[in-house]
């Protein structure tokens, strides 16, 4: 066997999971989006458009416009407090970074439900935040934390912080530090620097995170349902409910494909972007 | 797990046929929500008729619909769904025509469950529990509620502590109900009004829920909610002050009932499980631990009183429940249903 076949041979066993247990499903649901939906809910196997039409209705359009925001003030919040966080850490001794960065990540190891419900404990209107500030004297009347686009917005940034904290570590904890130092050497202050050495050299890092927060954001249904208190709909709940409520598979799989499609888009931008800071090494050299 | 044990019983009956032995009976699989009957009433049903039946969950009508339809009701022999999923299953030729003489037990229904709109006679469904959907309510912190009104546009002390139901069918009823609509009303002006009312409404209330809203109620989180009666039990068990109480619009009836599949391989066994449930003892089952009305007079008769005083829904007789309008398939309109919903929750 000559060497350059054997990662082709390595990579087989992967492909043929990913081919046969990824892009064959999701192919399968996909081009129900070409067929009509019957009465009661079966497929007719006729082909129309009318399904993705359908999703750019004004009713529909704007549900994407409005979970495309709440994904996007999330990842935007998340890529600030993220960001902040792990140039703290990046900052921090070298020995202790390692433990700094297990603990950002550390409520990824439990259950996504579980960090989920503890939000409704803390926010509800008898829960740990209003009764504490009951206990410290408050009297007044809390406003409503749980059950709110807000609630979602904090649901959202919680769980996905920790890939902000990982994707701008990398970059920030990779800089050099004279390059810094030069910088004040020359005279320029210290937010100076920031702004004009720091921040440029780790902004694919942000783009990564912002990126990731905003994918993972826009197709969320599970936030939404449990601290939105089912009163929006984002996009995600928009496509459960055609699968599990509304029994329209096809309209269901039309949503599918255009939300995919966005995600692709922005997933492929990012990549062109990481390949363009690296100085399109991966470009030059494949 | 289920394909694996096709595969053995097909392999397992082709080795016995070969060698000259009875084939084997496939199991009997049944259908249910998740805790909707007793722990053992499969274990137990095995035990008294010699069949081997198998349980399988679905979380909600339309999960085991996907289903049926896809498999066109080959898979399963007995499904539980509510009336007008039946209606559908039976609309689209998968239900079995019952044969009453199999179910020697049918004489337990009330007269009244077996003359239900949906299926007069019982052709093809037979009710498993039934009752109506009303507002769930803390008696010590809100007045009596008399009207769907005081949940759509509450009094400012309770506004911000309601919920609604998140199924399409029940947020749409409370609006019918509230503007004197019927609960399968499809003309499209009629529901325009009741999606505006809704829409007024959704800026008062905390919010929609199908699974915690007696649980808000016991935290006080909420205080007026809209509930089917048996989950409004489900507070009531845990705080004497939350009452049930039907508008005096009226409410819906709901029917949740027992099919048999027109494709299964194995009727005998499913006529004898339904039968097994409707056998008094085992239905009164679901009337004491899930707190559900169960159309079966000897079981209702045999309720514990004490029961029906913590639960006074309990004790509403079958003519009282008839006077409501039932929830029926309404065929094409459930996509406008589907499509009103998503105007609601996106305003």
């Amino acid at each position: 066997m000559s060497a350059d076949r054997r990662p082709l041979l390595l990579m087989t066993p992967a492909m043929i999971w990913l081919f046969g247990l990824m892009v064959v499903p999701c192919a399968l649901i996909l081009v129900l989006a070409f067929f009509r939906r019957g009465l009661y809910g079966g497929i007719e196997y006729t082909w129309t458009l009318e399904n993705l039409a359908l999703v750019f209705d004004p009713l529909y359009f704007q549900i994407f416009l409005k979970s495309a925001g709440i994904a996007g003030l999330s990842a935007a919040i998340a890529c600030v407090l993220g960001y902040a966080a792990a140039y703290a850490i990046a900052a921090m001794p070298r020995r202790h970074q390692p433990m700094l960065l297990f603990f950002a990540v550390l409520p990824f190891w439990s259950n996504y439900l579980v960090r989920t419900y503890a939000w409704i404990v803390l926010l509800n209107r008898e829960g740990l935040i209003v009764n504490l500030a009951r206990w410290v004297g408050y009297e007044g009347e809390l406003p409503q934390m749980l059950y709110s686009e807000q609630a979602v917005v904090i649901g959202l940034v919680y769980n996905y912080l920790p890939f902000v904290i990982l994707s701008c570590y990398a970059p920030l904890s990779r800089l050099n530090p004279e390059v810094n130092e030069a910088s004040r050497d020359l005279g320029a202050s210290a937010w100076t620097t920031f702004r004009r050495v720091t921040l440029p050299m780790t902004v694919p890092g942000i783009a990564t995170g912002f990126v990731f927060v905003f994918v993972l954001s826009i197709g969320n249904f599970v936030t939404p349902a449990l601290l939105g208190g089912g009163q929006f709909q984002m996009i995600g709940n928009l496509v459960y409910a055609q699968f599990l409520t509304a029994n329209d598979w096809p309209f269901g799989a039309a949503l599918s494909m255009v939300l995919i499609a966005v995600m692709l888009g922005l997933l492929m931008g990012q990549a062109v972007m990481a390949d363009r800071a690296s100085g399109g090494k991966g470009a030059r050299d494949g | 797990m289920k394909r694996y044990q096709l595969h053995c019983s097909i392999w397992m009956t082709a080795t016995l046929t070969a060698f000259g032995m009875p084939a084997l009976a496939e199991p009997l699989t049944v259908s249910n929500w998740d805790g909707y009957m007793a722990a053992d009433a499969i274990d137990s049903f095995n035990a008294e008729t010699g069949h081997t039946a198998e349980l399988v969950l679905h979380a909600t009508n339309e999960e085991i619909m996907g289903k049926l339809i896809a498999s066109k009701g080959v898979g399963y022999d007995v499904v539980f769904v509510s009336s007008p999923f039946a209606e559908v299953l039976h609309n689209l030729g998968l239900t079995e025509d019952l044969d009453h003489e199999k179910i020697p037990n049918i004489a337990n229904l009330y007269a009244e469950a077996t003359e239900l709109p949906h299926d007069p006679g019982n052709a093809f469904s037979v009710p498993y529990a039934w009752g109506t959907t009303g507002l769930c309510y803390r008696s010590d912190l809100v007045d009596t509620p008399t009207s769907w009104n005081d949940l759509l546009k509450p009094a400012e002390d309770v506004s911000g502590k309601t919920t609604m139901l998140a199924t399409d069918r029940w947020l749409l009823a409370a609006g019918q109900l509230a503007l004197g609509y019927s609960v399968n009303e499809t003309d499209s002006e009629k529901m325009a009004e009741v999606r505006d009312l809704l829409i007024d409404a959704k800026g008062t209330l905390l919010a929609y829920d199908d699974t915690t809203f007696y649980a808000k109620l016991v935290s006080g989180e909420a205080e007026l909610v809209q509930a089917w009666d048996g989950w409004c039990n489900y507070g009531i068990g845990e705080n004497a002050d939350i009452k049930y109480t039907i508008p005096s619009e009226g409410s819906d009836l709901w029917v949740d009932t027992m099919v048999i599949l027109k494709a299964s391989g194995n009727k005998e066994a499913a006529y004898d499980f339904v039968n097994y449930i409707l056998d008094a003892e085992n239905h009164r089952w679901a009337a004491e631990n899930i707190l559900y009305k169960v159309p079966n007079e000897p079981a209702m008769s045999g309720v514990d009183a004490s029961l029906i005083e913590t639960f006074p829904n309990m004790g509403m007789s079958p003519e009282e429940m008839l006077k409501f309008e039932q929830l029926r398939d309404v065929g094409g309109a459930q996509r406008d249903y589907s499509r009103l919903v998503s105007e609601i929750k996106a305003n």
